[in-house]
């Protein structure tokens, strides 16, 4: 399976995706570590993350699939939503917990 | 300002802003793995007619085409504050233009 294959069988298979630098138990840099506060205080607890230090070709991969040069990413529903920044706006604005409570399309 | 912080600059002059504030955070990120030397960690709040009507992934995108060579070397990290005209200054400052 290509890289882009993966990239693709992750963030369609988990309704919250974020491609992030260590665990959310351990992030190891300041914007990852905001973003998964983020979706902390928007209620999801559990999300599947992606410690994109631990692989470097996936760490290069999710920059080629998103067309987004730096990490971390949020994924919902299969749709890239954007890096921390975007993440910290979204969630001031109540946009992005409108956007992680919103039940799936059928 | 340094080099590097003018080249960005440069960049984005192109998206013809009313207004940038760009800053150098580099010193608060000495030492962490990734940013070698303390270098290359910026922030900016652009405003520009530019972003108008488009959403806030395309105002991003819009900043990061211009410096996606320089990432991650040498910038490791550019936060980014997108604004029109219209959102950044209060009302009040647009009336007294």
């Amino acid at each position: 399976m290509s890289i882009q294959d993966k990239i693709r069988e992750q963030v369609k298979g988990h309704r919250v995706v974020l491609y992030m630098k260590g665990t959310p138990q351990f992030p190891q840099c300041g914007f990852s570590a905001t973003a998964t506060e983020i979706l902390k205080r928007c209620g999801v607890d559990e999300f599947f993350s992606v410690n994109v230090l631990a692989d470097p070709d996936l760490r290069q991969g999710i920059k080629e699939y998103a067309n987004w040069p730096t990490v971390p990413q949020l994924y919902v529903d299969g749709e890239f939503v954007g890096g921390c920044d975007i993440m910290r706006e979204m969630y001031q604005s109540g946009e992005l917990q409108q956007v992680l409570g919103a039940k799936k399309p059928a | 300002m340094s080099g590097l912080a003018e080249l960005i600059a440069e960049r984005l002059a192109t998206l013809e802003p009313v207004y940038v504030e760009l800053d150098d955070d580099s010193a608060a990120h000495a030492g962490h793995p990734g940013a070698a030397g303390g270098a290359g960690h910026f922030s900016v709040t652009i405003v520009s007619h530019c972003f108008s009507g488009a959403p806030r992934l395309a105002r991003h995108r819009a900043v990061l085409d211009r410096v996606a060579d320089l990432i991650p070397h040498p910038v490791h990290a550019l936060a980014i504050r997108a604004y029109t005209p219209d959102e950044y200054f209060p009302a009040h400052e647009r009336t007294a233009r």
